[in-house]
């Protein structure tokens, strides 16, 4: 008995030992490498995916790496699975190896001619995986779409929830201003016949100004955080919740009574302008400035508020003016988002923006960890995801996904990723060289 | 407006409150006690709905067998306190199964994640009804057979006096619980001191499980009166009125079972006469309008302390 224990160790060991060996190469490779790979798989299916599919038995390319198949079809698990080691795994796993030391070299060389135009090249090249991938079939291009606009909403949560330590429950409404004002906007101005009357400007003009109407809705929903935000500065913690919370459900009560814009039946036709490229170029244009807000000294001063107000202050920081500054930002990319969302759906209604939307809201924050910028990433991407793949399961999901995140706050109380700092500089930075070689590489 | 008609709504407004009330208590002492969000409490009043319309079924079911040789009255009446009681209790053990699934392990993380897992709970409860019963809204059994007097202009249902005296009632047991036993005590003296008191021997759980299953107890009378009031149970009944009741056992000032039961009537009178006087979709804008006016000026609640050194319970 005791003998077989020790070999089931010995054997676990051994397994062990041979995903360490197998991966100690790939920890070289960086972030480009991986990125140059990921377009190889995406370009890879472009071309061969559906062959490979219908070779495989499948009617067409697996839209969501073939969970969705597999909950549907469980006989299709052997084919889905070879489908993925074909299209996504050899491939990225080999092209990351073989190139470990080109991209390297390459990265080097560009992280020590300039970190701007080093990080624009990452993200150009994020966004050509993305937009090969969603390339395929529409149903990815929503997914990423909503996945884009939730990391803004996740982020600017995150602003108040993690780094000045607020429940707040708001955030809904200030989605739902920013949507109606985007909204409002773009059909007057540009959509024909609409409710309003004859549109106002030639409809070319209209993916031009609609960082216009974006901006308004995040100002408009700037403007109702002054409701939260004045409040916060006689009272914390559990009596802020509620006036947010209550601050949601007026947002909601308005725009149900406002005839206007629709009343409980709601508005639609927003012209069809958040297509991909206007969302990445929002979505990391969010991450960029949050990062850099929370990481700035007022970002500073929110944490010293959250751990102690009173120390704070006597630490000459200005409360009232941080948490002002802090509400009014994070409503502010609220309503971006919210604009964003209402030209990806094209129709929005008072009841898309209830508990229903808090409790997701607040999940993804939570998932992701409190206090960080990559944790809301990923807590975004991994709820939206998560939600999409589990949809066959059609009321189980709400179920499971529940589950999941009791069971998360039990063992990980503060989230996946939580009290991290986000520095793209290190992300970029060459895996293989130390510092010294990288100044040897570039001379 | 004539007289009658604002003494009408008065009439109605303490049917809405009574509900409202009722929930709210149970919010405010898990909140005063443990100093959570149980944000999981207004599915709990669905489950307390529905485990009544099952219990009462049930009962129902037996009496028709005519075992047991009562008048139709009597046997009604039996009917409603067995299954007041019955359900209570049932309700009361679903309430102490979530405390020690959801929160006890969380007893030491931080406050939000506990209110995560009562969201999560929440939509554990309803999507499970859903899986279970189905879509199909369920009609809860006549428990009470209308009857209408009119007093001075004024129409009152017998339905409604039960509603506003069991509610009453149940408020005022608990307030003497609270007050007289040795089990209230250990829960005010658990509110007064979360660190300390666990030293004076007093068991965190074993209070943990009592506050969660009083409150959850007084969840299913709220349900069962609700069945009797509209007999329509569906498993989304508990989001808005467990919100609703949420803000109302906040603004009545932490852990403060007076403060609950009254703001849980004054948010019935305001939803009242709000709808009454003003077309009734504005009601939601207008009530909560107040209540952000209220916790603007006083941000602590009606009974609430500012700095929570001397609690009330």
């Amino acid at each position: 008995m005791e003998l077989n224990v020790e070999y089931a160790e010995e054997n676990r060991s051994r397994v062990r030992n041979l995903l360490h060996k197998l991966w100690e190469p790939y920890k070289q490779v960086p972030l480009l490498g991986w990125l140059l790979a990921a377009s190889v798989a995406v370009l890879l299916e472009m071309f061969v995916g559906h062959p490979l599919a219908r070779l495989l038995g499948m009617s067409k390319i697996p839209a969501l790496f073939g969970v969705l198949l597999i909950l549907k079809t469980p006989g299709l698990i052997p084919s889905t699975l070879l489908y993925l080691l074909l299209i996504y795994g050899l491939p990225i796993g080999i092209t990351a190896r073989l190139t470990a030391k080109l991209t390297n070299l390459i990265v080097a060389k560009l992280y020590d001619t300039s970190t701007g135009i080093s990080l624009l090249i990452h993200i150009a090249l994020l966004y050509a995986v993305l937009h090969l991938w969603t390339g395929i079939n529409d149903y990815r291009l929503l997914v990423v779409k909503l996945t884009l606009i939730a990391i803004i909403i996740t982020l600017s949560l995150n602003v108040i929830n993690g780094y000045m330590g607020e429940f707040s429950c708001s955030h809904p409404g200030f989605i739902a201003l920013g949507a109606y004002t985007a909204s409002v906007f773009t059909i007057v101005l540009f959509v024909s016949e609409n409710r309003f009357g004859e549109a106002v400007l030639p409809p070319e003009l209209g993916p031009y100004l609609f960082p216009i109407g974006l901006v308004l809705g995040g100002i408009v929903a700037a403007i109702g955080a002054l409701l939260v935000a004045i409040p916060s500065f006689r009272t914390r913690g559990d009596y802020l919740a509620i006036i947010s919370l209550a601050f949601m459900f007026i947002v909601v009560s308005l725009f149900n009574n406002l005839e206007i814009v629709g009343g409980p039946r709601g508005l639609s036709n927003q012209p069809d302008y958040a297509n991909l490229p206007t969302i990445f170029v929002w979505t990391m244009l969010s991450i960029w400035i949050i990062n850099n807000f929370v990481r700035s000294i007022i970002g500073k001063a929110l944490n010293a508020v959250r751990d102690g107000e009173l120390a704070a202050s006597a630490m000459t920081v200005n409360t009232r003016k941080t948490k002002m500054v802090a509400f009014l930002f994070s409503a502010f990319w609220a309503g971006v988002a919210g604009g964003l969302f209402a030209h990806v759906i094209r129709y929005i209604n008072p009841g898309t923006f209830g508990i229903r939307k808090l409790a997701e809201v607040l999940a993804m924050v939570y998932l992701g960890g409190l206090n960080s910028v990559a944790g809301s990433v990923v807590g975004a991407v991994g709820f939206n995801l998560l939600s999409e793949a589990l949809r066959p399961l059609e009321i189980l999901k709400w179920i499971i996904i529940p589950i999941m995140l009791i069971l998360l706050m039990i063992y990980r109380p503060t989230g996946l990723i939580a009290f991290t700092e986000l520095n793209p500089i290190s992300l970029i930075k060459p895996k293989s060289m130390t510092e010294g070689e990288v100044d040897n590489a570039a001379s | 407006m004539p007289l009658q008609f604002y003494l009408q709504q008065i009439v109605n407004a303490l049917q809405l409150g009574s509900f409202y009330a009722l929930i709210a208590l149970g919010y405010s002492m898990v909140y005063g006690v443990l100093m959570l969000f149980n944000f999981a409490h207004g599915d709990v009043f669905m489950v307390g709905a529905y485990i009544g319309f099952f219990v009462s079924s049930g009962l129902l079911a037996l009496a028709n067998t005519g075992i047991i040789p009562l008048a139709d009255n009597v046997m009604l009446g039996l009917v409603l306190v067995l299954t007041l009681f019955i359900s209570m209790i049932l309700t009361s053990l679903v309430g102490m199964l979530i405390e020690r699934i959801g929160y006890r392990p969380l007893r030491g993380a931080p406050r939000a994640s506990a209110a995560i897992t009562g969201l999560m709970i929440g939509i554990i409860l309803e999507t499970g009804n859903l899986a279970i019963l189905g879509p199909t809204r369920l009609s809860f059994p006549a428990l009470i057979e209308s009857v209408t007097y009119v007093i001075a202009g004024v129409s009152v249902t017998n339905k409604k006096i039960v509603i506003v005296f069991v509610s009453l009632l149940l408020t005022l047991a608990l307030h003497q619980f609270v007050r007289r036993t040795k089990w209230g005590m250990a829960m005010r003296a658990m509110a007064f001191d979360f660190v300390v008191v666990p030293l004076m021997g007093i068991s965190i759980n074993k209070i943990a499980l009592l506050t969660f299953g009083l409150g959850s107890a007084l969840a299913a009378a709220a349900g069962i009166l609700f069945g009797v009031a509209y007999p329509v149970l569906d498993p989304y009944m508990g989001i808005i009125f467990g919100w609703k009741a949420f803000v109302a056992a906040i603004l009545g000032g932490r852990g403060s079972i007076l403060g609950a039961s009254l703001a849980g009537f004054m948010l019935g009178f305001i939803e009242i006469f709000v709808a009454a006087i003003f077309p009734s979709t504005m009601r939601d804008l207008i009530a909560f309008s107040i209540i952000l006016i209220i916790l603007t000026f006083r941000p602590h609640g009606f009974f609430g302390e500012p700095y929570s050194a001397q609690l009330r319970l």
